[in-house]
């Protein structure tokens, strides 16, 4: 997909005066908060089990490589085969290898963001094989040709009358006149569409949301039992992971499943929690005859050993870009690639570089909503923080911001001549500006009063008011010994 | 190199662990071997009686339909009945699961048993489960010929049977009586965790149920 991260703030600007996607998007503010403050609250252990889950997923990243062998050890011992991608290249060259052995012409798909990725839809279909999403949001999306705005509701960005009309221009065989006009007929349509999809479709692909290194079991889990029809019926089962979703035990991914449906969609598990191990038995009446999984570095490595490593625990559970103002406002197209919100902005810059992205990890207002809810406790902002350190180290922010943090920081140095500065500068402020008591337009803060009014400074300054204080407070002190 | 090795080299490169450093290694394979439990959460964990009680109140919450049946030998007639209930078709799909086989089935009349994996054209089907779970109303379903997994997916309504002395309080003691049964370190081909019918909240947020999977899951609980 093409990156538009560069134009964070004219995609913006855009999405605030999109008025369907403002209406969409609130659907975002209602519901996700409310459902999951209800489930936390109705497990009195969540916060200790979001702190086991931190410290079962930092023990795996520190022990990732024996971790990875073990994993891959036991795929192969269940029948499986396990493949290594460095690249997105290289994992849609393993993928339409896998395909056309199968001689694939449609395969299904189950929701995955490492699909998005990789930009695989766009590369089989370059290559004479049709993918179709099964997951209700990405087939919406898909027969748009849009790309997911939330990394768990693919089509939040969208109204059900948006919706019905693109049912009406694709699902042609269909009567004119039926009635869309509810999400349920929606659904039932898409369902009707889908299910002969499943039967005909050669190889099915799906994510993973673990990869159990006891067992060499990869679990995904959805709501709609798409993800399963898409690895049951197909001939071929291809699990598409990066190498960051490896758990060690089936208890260990039992910890962190409590917290990831909840900090998700407010429920206690999602419907469908489904743990494969390898292709067919012997005997089994039903299952893929092929269990391939893919591994996909695709620069998760190179987090590792950094001040982004905490990132490499997240479980795309989406609560970070739910509690999120910023999203609330923009949505997650503006973000202008695959991961949007506060996880994309740390993220983002990880996989594609800070140099296309460096306006994600500064649109943020640093409330930390993220990291309160992140049941992973990432220290989103922090590293937001970070990206910004390095952006300004690259001199990738513009002179101006950089020539202006320069002259602050010189005087904040010097704190003789700031308070001198200050002290002249505020009062004069206080008299220019006492008539509104606000200020529409001043030199040099041009960015800030296009936009909003710049308030008048009052009184003294802080300086001077924590020296008046502490008089006081010795005065006290004085007068009581 | 292979990918994998540059993989794991970088990998390894970024850890920077001590060269002959065995204690990694050990920790590892202790956690594997081992797999020790984390936090167990005390909602589930309750007496015999209390913890069905407390699946069956989670199960109807997710909106799955519950019904209780002294003996194995009430089954047929109670899925019977949930079939008439409903105008559907007196035709149910199941596996070779010994549990069903031992049900009269035969004193039901009309009502057809199709036997083996669903090819997508059956109304009703019909599992026993291994386990359940009573902290989160879910359901433990595993594959083979016994219930093949298409019928917990592809059949409109899905019916499952459970021992009530098979409800656990929480997944970690389910996961260990798979444990037991296949060996450590081994799983079923398909291990289904199933926590209500399917739904998609994907248009506007609103929650509907029957997406891709059932449309409703009823649960016959046996004995207890």
């Amino acid at each position: 997909m093409d990156i538009t991260s560069p134009t964070f703030k004219q995609n913006s600007r855009a999405a605030l005066a999109d008025a369907q996607l403002q209406k969409a998007l609130g659907n975002v503010r209602g519901g996700f908060i409310d459902k999951r403050r209800k489930a936390v609250d109705a497990l009195p252990e969540f916060d200790a089990l979001r702190d086991n889950a931190r410290d079962i997923k930092n023990h795996t990243l520190d022990n990732l490589d024996l971790y990875l062998e073990a994993y891959e050890a036991k795929v192969i011992e269940a029948g499986g085969k396990v493949h290594w991608a460095e690249t997105a290249e290289q994992a849609r060259g393993i993928m339409l290898d896998i395909c056309r052995a199968a001689n694939a012409r449609t395969v299904t798909k189950g929701k995955s963001m490492i699909t998005e990725e990789i930009d695989l839809n766009d590369f089989l279909e370059r290559n004479g094989i049709r993918p179709v999403e099964t997951d209700l949001g990405e087939y919406i999306i898909q027969l748009r040709h849009e790309h997911p705005s939330h990394i768990i509701a693919p089509a939040v960005h969208l109204n059900k009358e948006q919706v019905e009309a693109d049912f009406r221009r694709v699902h042609t065989h269909l009567p004119a006149s039926r009635d869309l006009s509810e999400p349920e007929a929606l659904l039932d349509e898409a369902r009707g569409v889908l299910r002969k999809e499943y039967f005909a479709a050669d190889v099915g692909i799906t994510g993973a949301n673990f990869l159990v290194a006891e067992t060499g079991t990869s679990i995904i889990v959805t709501n709609e039992g798409n993800g399963d029809l898409t690895q049951i019926l197909p001939r071929v089962h291809v699990v598409l992971a990066s190498i960051e979703k490896i758990v060690p035990t089936l208890e260990d991914a039992a910890q962190i499943l409590r917290v990831l449906a909840r900090s998700a969609t407010g429920q206690d598990m999602s419907v469908y929690t489904t743990l494969s191990t390898g292709p067919r038995r012997p005997g089994d009446p039903d299952g893929p005859e092929q269990y391939h999984v893919i591994l996909l570095d695709n620069g998760r490595s190179a987090m590792l050993g950094t001040e982004f490593q905490e990132m490499l625990r997240c479980i795309r559970c989406g609560a970070c870009m739910n509690h999120c103002p910023v999203y609330h406002a923009v949505g997650g197209h503006a973000y202008g690639w695959v991961y949007p919100g506060p996880m994309g902005a740390v993220l983002t810059p990880s996989l594609i570089g800070v140099d296309k992205s460096g306006h994600l990890p500064n649109a943020s207002t640093f409330c930390g909503r993220c990291e309160s809810v992140c049941p992973m406790r990432i220290p989103l902002p922090k590293m937001m923080r970070h990206w910004r350190e390095r952006e300004f180290e690259r001199g990738l922010n513009p002179a101006t911001q950089r020539y202006g943090l320069k002259l602050w920081a010189w005087f904040a140095r010097r704190p003789a001549l700031y308070q001198l500065a200050t002290s002249i500068a505020m009062p004069v402020l206080g008299l220019l500006g006492r008539g509104k008591g606000r200020f529409g337009y001043l030199p040099l803060a041009g960015g800030w009063t296009k936009y909003r009014e710049m308030p008048a400074p009052q009184g003294r300054t802080f300086m001077q008011q924590v020296r008046g204080r502490k008089a006081v407070a010795k005065g006290l002190a004085e007068g009581l010994s | 190199m292979s990918a994998r090795d540059a993989i794991l080299n970088k990998v390894r490169g970024a850890l920077k662990p001590h060269a002959g450093d065995t204690s990694r290694a050990a920790l590892v394979a202790e956690r594997l071997g081992n797999a020790p439990k984390g936090i167990i959460p005390a909602r589930g964990q309750l007496p015999d009686g209390e913890r069905a009680a407390l699946f069956c109140k989670m199960a109807e919450k997710l909106s799955a339909t519950v019904e209780h049946v002294a003996s194995h030998d009430a089954v047929p007639a109670a899925a019977a009945a949930y079939l008439r209930e409903r105008n559907l078709p007196a035709s149910l799909r199941m596996g070779s699961d010994a549990r069903l086989d031992a049900m009269p089935w035969d004193q039901q009349g009309a009502l057809q048993i199709r036997k083996g994996a669903s090819d997508g054209s059956d109304e009703a089907g019909l599992s026993h489960a291994t386990a359940a779970i009573a902290e989160t109303g879910t359901l433990v379903m595993v594959s083979g010929a016994d219930n093949p997994t298409t019928i917990n997916f592809l059949p409109e309504h899905h019916i499952v049977v459970v021992d009530a002395a098979d409800i656990d309080g929480d997944l970690e003691a389910a996961l260990a009586k798979i444990r037991t049964r296949y060996g450590k370190g081994q799983m079923p081909r398909t291990l289904n965790l199933i926590s209500g019918p399917s739904r998609s909240g994907d248009v506007e947020q609103k929650i509907i149920l029957g997406a891709h999977g059932p449309r409703a899951l009823h649960i016959i609980v046996v004995g207890g």
